[in-house]
């Protein structure tokens, strides 16, 4: 039951051979067993899970049309403002803050009739790539607990590589779903931007940030998108489209597929596991029918700079609200406001919260703001319009999610600009707003001496999510990398 | 003082009347328990994120057509980044760049004289919330009520040079805004507050080091405020000091202006574009559609009023100083009739005005309606009513009694005798009865012609015609 994938656990609940509360039980005892190694988990409450689970089976959702995944357990990253739980953002700052409300994403999952098994540990504001930011002490990846999980979903991503949950919710400003879904060995998808609502989603750089599913697989990512999208009044960034259903194509052969692979993402920079594990993937791509192409990104090398003034600037206006006034963290002792201002920050907010605060009041300032910011949202036009020309010669462009597989704790921690790195190559999609995957393509034991998932990324067009999904699905018909699973567990 | 030039310019924040707040969907109602009209997004939870209220770009656009401005195709939101209590976000939304409105003006009169001021630009933008500093045992309350409520910054060129300029810019302004029915103009409650820039300098100089005088919510402090401050900027400049760039607040008790925070401590608010909101985008058909909505402007109706009903521009302008005022007017000179429209407007402008004042009455809901104060006009017109009658009637209507100005007349028997035989008949009894005046004017003495007609018109109760009178008594002297 902990593999099947969510057709399966729908068809089981709908022929009643599960109930919800028996299957998110079964999730539920994982957790409290495996949860303590992995700290996948910030919050988790039995009981109120468990009352969802029994409304969900009484409520007749289960095994209609209309909500396929009803009954289905399912957990979401701390940064989903979730009704009656704490919504801790993975920050000291807002270690007691109940959400008195859902975000539109939860609230669309509520809807759809899955049921809510836990909030999931990340990177402090989504700010990091390994997890080792998060207050609440770093997530490991189940295929070696002595290497990060990737981030900042990283609890996410290590919640579904160990089976705790059968999908989760995860977000992506520079590469935050993606990175980690390749560090664990899953399917994680970033949609375009302003196809998931970001209300009730804690900002962290809001022109970059977008959420997304992270599963098992494409099919899986597929369904949960269907019920995650979708235009959102209170989202004003949202994108009023009509609905469609991510997994009408993802059946359709690859035949005449025109893969472009950017000569920039291919170059120094990617350890050799990885390379090829990707290279052994594009082979099977040729084999299901596809052809590649050369494309150019001329403009990818500005990426990591551009987002490193883009993503602070936004952050450091986005997280002002923190102050101790109204809600979250407030200093025990202070003198006047100005103190109780600084003291409840410098206390609440953790190194890497404050470097990324520094940098962006610093690039906003008077005298400073054409030289950075403008340059940035300039260099952003430029890489988008790269895209654009590269998507003229090809249908989906692939690469490596991550230079290399998962690293070890501590190995990049001390060094900010090695730990940004880690987002090379997803960076660049959401500065341009595209929608990007990350699926799993093999192993490579650079850092460990276990085996170690690789991911090949996929990048689609605007609003190419229906397609991106048949590509990885084609895919993961004929290979089975998707269904391993660590060790041990 | 006459050597030196005073340069003044006025911010205005203007509470625009919308239902809602501008990025939320809590009411904007004054007066509510605290907190109770601030929703999610007005206390900035995690996660929630601005919505705009189109009805503040439709108060933008009216203003933009009413000052003659351009209006932004596309204007862009910015944050304005600072720390305050009462501020939720740690950021005010407003607009910084690319404002929605920019240019235009406004004529304004001071005595005789006209002039034109010149508009920078007008932008959208939120309000704070309030810091209650009283109750709270030596803590701060924070009110986040008003919070996000639309404003619309309205900033001049520093084209005023006395306080008595900005201050008729200022009324000129008031009065504009809630003609066009975009803010209500309650000063005591915060909804229409100025931000005075003040500096001096010798004729033909380049603009002096200026201070900006805050939140100056009358027009009464408007001029006090600004009267001290150069006042005290020339002081400072003939004892040998310079003027420091400074924010300073007026003290209304003590009539002086105090430094707040000078140039150097200055915020730096590092404005960016919001990325949680899309330009604001207006459509020329979109400013069409409004244009249609929006009422004659008062300058319009003003020109109007000279030349359709001869009225002076000292009325016109006196007239339209409301909406309300300007229709009771036109209003009873719809009931009085075109050809007594001078007649009208001093009785607008005389007894009603100084009846309304006396009573503290608006005259949108006065009991004396237009077609009442047309009734008493129309008597006065065929003569029925002397313009002591008529003060009579209108007394009399005024208190409410009888239905009309003819049931007044009647009912009082106020009906003035133009009967000439009658009026002949008492002229010869008072010749008779004062033989003595009839002598002193024979003799060259006008005064006593107006005794003899004050004697008339006392047997006749003061109903006699005074003019027939005059042309009988002088007929029978003669």
């Amino acid at each position: 039951m902990i593999n099947a994938t969510l057709k399966e656990l729908s068809a089981a609940l709908a022929a009643k051979k599960v109930s919800a509360v028996e299957l998110t039980t079964l999730f539920l005892d994982r957790i409290d067993r495996l949860n303590p190694v992995l700290n996948a988990f910030v919050s988790t409450d039995r009981d109120k899970t468990l009352a969802m689970a029994r409304a969900t089976d009484a409520s007749g959702k289960v095994g209609a049309s209309t909500t396929p995944l009803a009954g289905i357990p399912l957990a979401h990253k701390d940064i989903f403002c979730t009704e009656g739980w704490r919504t801790s953002c993975g920050s000291k700052m807002l270690a007691n803050f109940v959400s008195p409300y859902d975000a539109t994403v939860v609230e669309k999952f509520k809807a759809a009739g899955m049921v809510t098994l836990g909030k999931l540990n990340m990177d402090e504001f989504a700010m990091g790539s390994s997890n080792e930011t998060s207050f609440f002490g770093p997530v490991k990846n189940p295929w070696d607990t002595g290497c990060v999980p990737g981030g900042s979903s990283g609890g996410s991503a290590a919640a579904v590589a160990a089976r705790l949950a059968p999908a989760a919710t995860g977000t992506d400003t520079g590469g935050s779903i993606r990175q980690p879904a390749a560090l664990c060995g899953l399917t994680g998808l970033k949609p375009t931007y302003g196809v998931v609502s970001r209300y009730g989603m804690i900002a962290f750089a809001s022109s970059l940030d977008q959420g997304g599913p992270m599963a098992k697989s494409a099919e899986d990512c597929a369904l949960l998108l269907n019920a995650m999208a979708g235009f959102d009044e209170r989202d004003s960034t949202s994108l009023e489209r009509p609905a469609e259903d991510y997994a009408r194509n993802l059946e359709q052969p690859l035949a005449g597929l025109r893969i472009g692979l950017p000569k920039e993402f291919f170059g120094e920079g990617m350890d050799t596991d990885v390379r090829a594990a990707v290279d052994a993937a594009l082979a099977e791509y040729r084999k299901l029918g596809a052809t590649t192409v050369e494309v150019a990104l001329p403009n990818s090398g500005l990426s990591v700079p551009a987002y490193y003034v883009i993503a602070p600037a936004e952050a450091s206006s986005n997280l002002s609200r923190f102050d101790g006034v109204r809600y979250g963290y407030r200093a025990p002792e202070y003198g006047d406001l100005n103190d109780m201002y600084s003291k409840s920050r410098a206390q609440g907010f953790g190194e890497e919260v404050k470097r990324r605060i520094l940098i962006g009041t610093y690039v906003l300032s008077h005298g400073y703001y054409d030289a950075y910011y403008l340059q940035a949202q300039k260099i952003r036009r430029l890489i988008a319009n790269d895209f654009a020309e590269a998507f003229k010669q090809c249908d989906v462009i692939m690469g490596p999610t991550a230079p290399s597989v998962a690293f070890r704790f501590g190995e990049k921690s001390a060094d900010p600009v090695q730990m940004y790195l880690s987002d090379i190559y997803t960076i660049a999609v959401n500065l341009a707003g595209l929608p990007g995957m990350s699926i799993p393509c093999g192993f490579g034991a650079a850092h460990s001496s276990n085996p170690m998932p690789v991911g090949l990324q996929i990048v689609g067009p605007w609003f190419g999510e229906a397609k991106m999904l048949n590509v990885a699905h084609r895919f993961q018909l004929a290979t089975d990398w998707h269904t391993r699973m660590p060790a041990g567990l | 003082m006459n050597q030196w030039e005073v340069v003044i310019g006025l911010e205005t924040h203007a509470q625009l009347r919308t239902q809602s707040k501008i990025f939320s969907g809590a009411s904007t109602a004054f007066g509510a328990e605290p907190n109770r009209q601030a929703c999610a997004v007005d206390i900035a939870l995690p996660g929630v994120l601005p919505v705009f209220n189109r009805e503040a770009a439709v108060c933008a656009i009216k203003f933009g057509l009413a000052v003659g401005a351009a209006i932004a195709p596309r204007s862009i939101f910015a944050r304005k980044n600072y720390f305050y209590p009462d501020l939720p976000k740690g950021y005010q939304i407003s607009q910084f760049e690319i404002p929605v409105v920019s240019g235009g003006g406004l004529t304004i009169r001071v005595g005789e004289a006209e002039k034109h001021v010149n508009l920078t630009r007008a932008h959208l933008e939120e309000d704070a919330g309030k810091s209650l500093h009283e109750d709270f045992h030596g803590k701060t309350g924070i009110d986040l009520n008003r919070a996000g409520t639309p404003l619309l910054e309205i900033v001049t060129e520093p084209d005023m040079r006395s306080s008595a300029e900005a201050v008729a810019y200022a009324k000129t302004l008031h009065a504009l805004v809630t003609w066009i029915g975009i803010c209500d103009g309650n000063m005591q409650e915060g909804s229409f507050r100025c931000d005075a820039n003040v500096s001096v300098r010798k004729p033909g100089d380049p603009l002096g080091t200026r201070r900006e005088i805050k939140n100056l919510n009358s027009f009464r402090f408007l001029q006090q405020a600004i009267d001290y401050e150069i006042h005290w900027q020339i002081n400072e400049i003939e004892e040998g000091r310079k003027i420091q760039q400074a924010t300073v607040l007026f003290d209304p008790d003590t009539g002086e202006t105090r430094a707040m925070r000078s140039k150097e401590d200055a915020h730096d608010y590092r404005y960016f574009p919001d990325p949680d909101l899309l330009p604001l985008e207006i459509t020329p058909a979109w400013i069409e559609a409004v244009k249609a909505e929006l009422p004659e402007l008062p300058q319009a109706m003003q020109a109007r009023f000279v030349t359709d009903y001869g009225l002076s521009a000292y009325d016109a302008a006196t007239l339209t100083a409301t909406r309300e005022t300007a229709k009771y007017f036109e209003d009873c000179v719809a009931a009085a009739s075109r050809e007594n429209a001078k007649t009208c407007a001093n009785w607008i402008m005389g007894e009603l005005s100084a009846r309304l004042n006396r009573d503290g009455l608006d005259i949108a809901a006065v009991p004396l309606t237009p077609t009442l104060l047309a009734g008493i006009v129309r008597r006065i017109a065929d003569n029925t009513l002397s313009n002591k009658l008529a003060k009579e009637v209108f007394e009399a209507l005024w208190a409410g009694e009888g239905k009309d100005a003819d049931a007044v007349i009647e009912a009082r028997g106020l009906k003035q005798i133009s009967d000439s035989a009658a009026i002949e008949a008492l002229i010869d009894e008072v010749l008779a009865a004062n033989p003595k005046s009839v002598e002193e004017f024979r003799s060259g003495k006008d005064k006593a012609f107006n005794a003899l007609v004050g004697q008339v018109m006392k047997a006749t109760k003061g109903k006699a015609n005074p003019q027939q009178v005059n042309d009988l008594l002088r007929q029978k002297l003669g």
